[in-house]
């Protein structure tokens, strides 16, 4: 048995057989064959059993993730079948007496070539398609298995370098029991959608893909960021005893699910949830979600090749207000730049793409784009109760152009004689230091705040949150990020407009207390942490906590308040 | 035998489009090609199609030649049209 440590990325505990989702190793050499034909009948029998395995996939595709996305393995097929691509193959096999891997390869390079070399992201994306579909065929030459997750039969924790989201889209939900990765953090995407699938994950282990073998028994303890392979008798016994304490612990969390989110002291706080799509909403309703408190609206331009219609964008804004059924939506307005790129939008590749054009600045540019999604937001509005916030907002003139767009699109409509929710309230994530440290200003002028600490911590830290020889600076509770929350808090307060938060802090157990003594309104999480989180604010005294948040401010170092924290809650 | 059309798709003729071209070229014994300004291709190859990157307002020809050779040049054209890609 072996253990590995990594980062603590979604709760619970998993245990179950590793699934290696780890490219294999595709070289061979080259060499001449005897017989062209027999080497023929080998490259034709490669390729039936790979268009096999497509069109298994394919029919998968379509039933778990909806025809939209199956069409793309329709165009893999098609690639197998293509005679343009198939005869030269079988040529250089002929003529050149030369293996089949050879003659593939060199034959699928050139053309991944070709279209890389073209003048548009669109093609240079088909190249990867054509390498993609060529290397099943050359694995099934080698005989080697190319890890397909979605034809996993059995339940599996899935071992790999890092997740993509195209990785996660592909994962049989029904078999995957955990992940653990080499690389990424409590925000990276892997670990966002672990919690929202809700199934344990550990990752930046630095060696699980090096250390871990197809078919290790593997435990996954997501609570304290461990990894047990092939763990002992008497260890696995120990948690699989744990693993039922966990749900015991759950089921206790579910007693909650109806109840108001109020301190011991009688203070009522919202709960909210993060979510990227209607989907998202069963798990909200199920973990008792007061509201949602951050609709990330990019997953609805991703994973396609044009941006979406705002029929489209208006059927699913219309579909989350109406399965909230009344309670508060926000909805973030289009986040798109820094991690999370849009190849068909064809920008331009940056040096600092956190510190580039993204989010706001993008959306004030191409207000083609930002008007659309306002029109779908607007129009959507009369179905349910709408927040619209604004995000990366740095300084109050990108507020106002982006508010004085959003009242001409209104204007719009309303000469259109469409009928607009009566008041829907304007705000903005706050996540750049410029903006926490003019809050009071901002305060006069919209009608909530949102801080989004993921970006603020870097952003105040100056560390970027997806290098790991920096993320010891991701400190949420140092007094530099609790005064800057403490700042926009009671700016909002002044004004008499609320403060939320829907970064990871949200959810953390040692920045509760804080928040709650700071006096944050609404806090909005993954679906998955609500009910401990009410749990754990049903037990806190918001007259204690106010005098320990007062404490904490004025400290020197997150340790320092860590400690602080403990003592005050352990009372 | 051939005919020509007009791309009227906002999008131009990319992957899916391609790919309901190139499934309907395939059903039949004729060979079928693709001219789209000075280049041809075999309208059986996705690959070849998508090399193209026929964008919205092209004029493109489809030929056909073989023993079904007007039923093929049908069916592609009543895809084109019932996929609303071109008139």
């Amino acid at each position: 048995m072996s253990f590995l440590h990594g980062i603590a990325a979604s709760n619970g505990i998993a245990i179950a057989k590793a699934y290696r989702l780890v490219e294999p190793d595709f070289s061979f050499e080259q060499k001449k064959v005897d017989s062209a034909e027999d080497e023929i009948a080998r490259f034709q029998a490669a390729l039936y059993t790979a268009k096999g395995e497509l069109d298994q996939i394919r029919i998968r595709a379509d039933k778990e993730l909806g025809a939209d996305k199956a069409a793309i393995f329709e165009a893999h097929l098609l690639v197998l079948s293509d005679p343009e691509l198939i005869s030269p193959i079988e040529d250089k096999i002929k003529t050149e007496k030369v293996n089949a891997e050879h003659a593939l390869k060199e034959t699928a390079d050139m053309f991944v070539s070709m279209f890389e070399s073209m003048d548009n992201e669109y093609m240079k994306e088909r190249a990867a398609d054509i390498r993609d579909v060529t290397k099943r065929v050359l694995a099934h030459l080698l005989g080697i298995q190319i890890p397909n997750p979605s034809m996993v039969t059995e339940e599996v924790i899935i071992v790999a370098e890092d997740l993509t989201p195209s990785d996660t889209a592909q994962l049989n939900r029904e078999f995957v029991k955990g992940f653990t990765t080499d690389i990424g953090g409590r925000t990276s995407h892997s670990a966002i959608m672990a919690r929202s699938m809700e199934i344990p994950a550990v990752v930046g282990t630095k060696t699980a893909t090096k250390e871990i073998t197809n078919g290790d028994l593997v435990v996954v303890d997501g609570i304290k960021g461990e990894v047990h392979i092939n763990p002992t008798p008497e260890m696995l016994e120990e948690y699989k005893q744990q693993q039922e304490a966990y749900a015991k612990q759950k089921e206790e969390w579910a007693k909650l699910v109806n109840e108001k989110t109020v301190t011991a002291d009688g203070h009522h706080v919202e709960l909210a949830a993060n979510i990227g799509t209607p989907k998202d909403l069963k798990g909200v309703v199920e973990n008792g979600g007061e509201a949602v408190g951050l609709y990330r609206t990019e997953f609805l331009y991703m994973d396609r090749d044009q941006l979406p219609t705002e029929e489209e964008q208006f059927t699913a804004y219309k579909a989350v207000l109406e399965g909230m059924g009344g309670k508060p939506v926000v909805v973030r307005t289009l986040d798109i730049g820094g991690d999370k790129e849009l190849p068909y939008l064809n920008l331009p590749k940056e040096m600092n793409p956190f510190l580039g054009y993204r989010a706001i600045r993008l959306c004030l540019e191409e207000q083609e784009i930002f008007r659309t999604q306002l029109r779908a937001l607007l129009r959507a509005s009369v179905y349910g109760n709408l927040k619209i916030m604004f995000p990366m907002i740095a300084t109050l003139d990108e507020f106002r152009q982006a508010k004085a767009i959003l009242e001409e699109e209104k204007q719009k409509l309303q000469t259109e004689g469409v009928q607009l929710a009566e008041k829907i309230e304007l705000g903005i994530m706050v996540e750049i230091p410029s903006t926490a440290v003019i809050a009071d200003q901002f305060a006069k002028e919209v009608d909530f705040f949102s801080i989004g600490t993921n970006d603020l911590i870097q952003y105040t830290m100056a560390a970027d949150r997806m290098n790991q020889q920096v993320s010891y600076l991701y400190q949420p509770y140092n007094p530099s990020i609790l005064r800057l929350v403490k700042m926009v808090i009671d700016a909002a307060h002044k004004e008499g407009k609320w403060a939320g938060m829907c970064g990871e802090m949200a959810g953390d157990e040692t920045a509760i207390p804080i928040l709650i003594g700071l006096g944050l309104d609404e806090f909005s999480m993954s679906a998955t942490s609500i009910l401990k989180a009410r749990s754990i604010i049903k037990d806190l005294s918001k007259s204690d906590m106010e005098t320990l948040a007062s404490k904490v401010i004025e400290m020197g170092t997150t340790e320092e308040v860590v400690e602080a924290v403990n003592a005050a809650i352990s009372l | 035998m051939e005919k020509s059309f007009k791309v009227i798709a906002e999008t131009g003729i990319h992957a899916r489009p391609a790919t309901l071209l190139v499934q309907a070229a395939s059903k039949f014994d004729s060979e079928v090609h693709l001219q789209y300004k000075e280049k041809k291709v075999n309208l059986k190859s996705i690959m070849g199609v998508m090399s193209l990157g026929i964008g919205q307002g092209a004029d493109i020809t489809i030929i056909a030649e073989g023993s079904d050779e007007a039923d093929a040049l049908n069916t592609i054209e009543e895809t084109l049209k019932r996929e609303g890609l071109a008139e």
